[in-house]
């Protein structure tokens, strides 16, 4: 069925010279994005928020990307799936959870944009819209921008492979490519878009292999379930970027553990294909490997686990008691406001 | 001061603007080396280089999304539809990208591209190089609709646009293009966006229209102009937000309205300045709110059927006539 199913989950790849230091923050952004898209799924049971969509599975994909950019001068065009990217750059649990709550203070859109769709100036991530693939055009435009000013940046869109169906992708992927623009494609391929599974929404193999030959650009299929292959992968390409090399697509294979969103019920997969899922889910591959190589112990995770779930529980609280968004406010910032 | 056309003053604005601001920049098909298929962009590329006057394949919703991008990158962009009948590929990226993001961020990013097209009829250019689009952009919050008549409001209103820090569609009649002549002041100046003008005073009747109707009200006007009617004619210029106060001041000079546009005639602009004061006029109105527009038909290629079709100014004239006399 899918490229993941064929590779045998192996070890992770050599983490060259990324410290002890970065390999536990590395997993401490998965696993609070893991804990805390659980908490955002019993919020939705409760009735508590009215949309959850969430990265169970694409965790390795976002954080070791994400942590592969330049923060603050490269430009990150997220989806609805990046909240492990969010997370990455800096945001917090309680950041998130306003969002998911439709606060006031949500740092994103003040409750307006549906949860998970991130957006900050500081760390140039433009706010996205729910248009699968538009987002990918943009990078093209800020990878374009980049050579008009002459600036040393690079602009990274995410997206799931369904994206790469769109005319948005096929449009500007070619512009990058013509141009050599300083820009990353990271597909995070789940191998479904929502139900339709990837035999028919991709013609046979692949995303990276496709384009690598029709668009002649440098494209590779990683295991994106691995965060230090993803981590290396989008430090080369980045680098390729920096050296006038052009855009680099990078597929990184991983696995949707959940449904698509919480409006999906998932019917479309058996159990048994779920279970047979988890075997390559990123979160505790990276666990194992970290106690393999002694930078954890079992102690010292199952501590890191604790002090999580308390962040998540005391920021949900919190985040509960905001202030709700305003009516009055809700038809400001539809044009730039005077001053 | 030098006479100019509406494309020349389009052309020229563009070009200073360039040499002012190393941000802006052109982009679309055949806008570089070629200098855009009207002209409007010809020699940006040899004077600014490859991507500041970026030829791109024929990809509108490339462009656009291209567009966008580098506006949150700090460039000012101006994007050319090469007509706006194939925007249309472009229309997700306008209307759920570049006029969303500073609602949905809360007001944390903007988007400040001009969207270029030559668009309108009467120039034998068929389905595909003739329609009106403005009103589908116009119901579309966080767009700026704008629409030169003039070679003055041409240059002031380009520059506020590329300056504006919104996006902003702004739409070139092609039949206009070089057929009206005015003296245009070189050097700096804008046409504040939002704000119609009074292009002709008159007390019998308003005409209220913009871009090619404002030539066909005041030859219509001219012509009548000996029978005793005396017509003003208030030139929109900016189709959205549209300028309520010179609508509800005009009506109340006049107390009889024309609408007139070349677009369709069903759900065009004048059904939204019809309803604006049949809500907040009625008491300045003498007479029946007139409509003119298209016949609510595509555009043919051959001239006989493009004419019945579309407006014109002995159409105009004995609307004018009838309605002086109600």
């Amino acid at each position: 069925m899918s490229s993941v199913v064929e590779t045998p989950v192996a070890a992770l790849a050599d983490p060259g010279d990324l410290s002890e230091e970065q390999l536990r923050r590395m997993y401490r952004t998965m696993v609070t994005g893991r804990l805390l898209a659980e908490r955002f799924w019993i919020l939705s049971r409760q009735g508590k928020t009215h949309f959850v969509i969430t990265s169970q599975g694409h965790e390795a994909a976002q954080v070791g990307s994400a942590m592969a950019m330049n923060k603050g001068s490269d430009y990150l065009y997220t989806y609805y799936r990046s909240m492990s990217v969010a997370l990455t750059m800096g945001f917090t649990p309680y950041d998130l959870l306003l969002s998911v709550l439709g606060k006031r203070d949500d740092p994103y859109s003040g409750g307006r944009q549906l949860p998970n769709h991130p957006s900050s100036v500081a760390w140039k991530m433009p706010s996205g819209s729910s248009s699968v693939a538009t987002q990918i055009a943009h990078a093209v435009g800020s990878a374009y921008a980049a050579r008009v000013k002459g600036e040393d940046f690079v602009a990274i869109s995410y997206s799931g492979e369904g994206a790469t169906a769109k005319g948005d992708f096929h449009e500007t992927v070619a512009i990058a490519s013509i141009h050599k623009l300083p820009v990353i494609f990271f597909i995070e391929n789940n191998h479904y878009a929502i139900s339709v599974p990837e035999q028919y929404e991709l013609p046979e193999g692949g995303v990276a292999n496709r384009v690598a030959k029709g668009y002649a650009m440098h494209a590779i299929a990683i295991d994106g379930t691995d965060v230090i292959a993803v981590y290396n992968a989008t430090r080369e390409a980045r680098e390729r970027a920096l050296r006038g090399e052009g855009p680099t697509l990078i597929e990184a294979n991983c696995v949707r553990l959940v449904a698509h969103s919480s409006d999906d019920n998932d019917r479309y997969r058996t159990d048994e294909m779920r279970n047979e899922l988890k075997r390559y889910d990123p979160v505790p591959r990276m666990r194992n490997f970290l106690i393999e190589r002694g930078v954890l112990t079992e102690e010292s995770d199952a501590e890191t686990v604790r002090e999580i779930t308390a962040e998540i529980r005391e920021s949900l609280d919190r985040a509960e008691a905001a202030p709700a968004a305003e009516p009055e406010a809700a038809r400001r910032h539809i044009f730039a406001e005077e001053g | 001061m030098p006479e100019k056309t509406i494309a020349d003053a389009i052309h020229d604005a563009i070009r200073d603007e360039m040499a002012r601001d190393p941000t802006v920049v052109v982009m679309g098909e055949d806008v570089g080396y070629k200098g855009g298929v009207f002209k409007i962009t010809d020699g940006l590329q040899q004077e600014f280089g490859m991507y500041r006057a970026f030829d791109t394949p024929i990809a509108e919703c490339g462009i656009a999304g291209i567009a966008i991008g580098a506006a949150f990158s700090g460039l000012k962009p101006i994007a050319e539809m090469q007509f706006a009948d194939y925007s249309l590929p472009a229309y997700d990226q306008i209307v759920n990208e570049a006029a969303c993001i500073r609602y949905r961020s809360n007001g944390d990013w903007g988007c400040p591209v001009v969207f270029r097209s030559p668009f309108g009829a009467g120039v034998h250019g068929g389905l595909y190089h003739s329609q009106s689009v403005e009103a589908l952009f116009c119901h579309t919050p966080g767009l700026k609709v704008v629409i030169p008549a003039t070679a003055y409001d041409a240059k002031g209103l380009i520059l506020a646009a590329i300056r504006d820090p919104d996006p902003v569609m702004f739409y070139e009649h092609k039949k206009s293009y070089r057929r009206y002549k005015e003296e245009v002041p070189d050097g700096d100046y804008t046409v504040p966006i939002g704000k119609a003008k009074v292009q002709r005073e008159g007390t019998t009747l308003s005409v209220i229209t913009y871009g090619v109707g404002v030539h066909w009200a005041l030859e219509a006007a001219r012509t009548v102009e000996g029978e005793g009617i005396n017509v003003e004619v208030l030139d929109l210029r900016t189709l959205h937000p549209l300028d309520l106060e010179a609508i509800a001041e005009t009506t109340a000079k006049t107390g009889k309205v024309l609408i007139l546009h070349e677009d369709n005639k069903t759900m065009g602009l004048g059904a939204e300045v019809g309803a604006f004061i049949a809500e907040n006029c009625l008491d300045s109105l003498d007479a029946p709110i007139v409509r003119i527009g298209a016949l609510d038909s595509h555009i043919p290629y051959n001239n006989e059927q493009e004419t019945a079709i579309i407006p014109n100014p002995v159409v105009v004239t004995e609307a004018v006539r009838k309605l002086a006399a109600y």
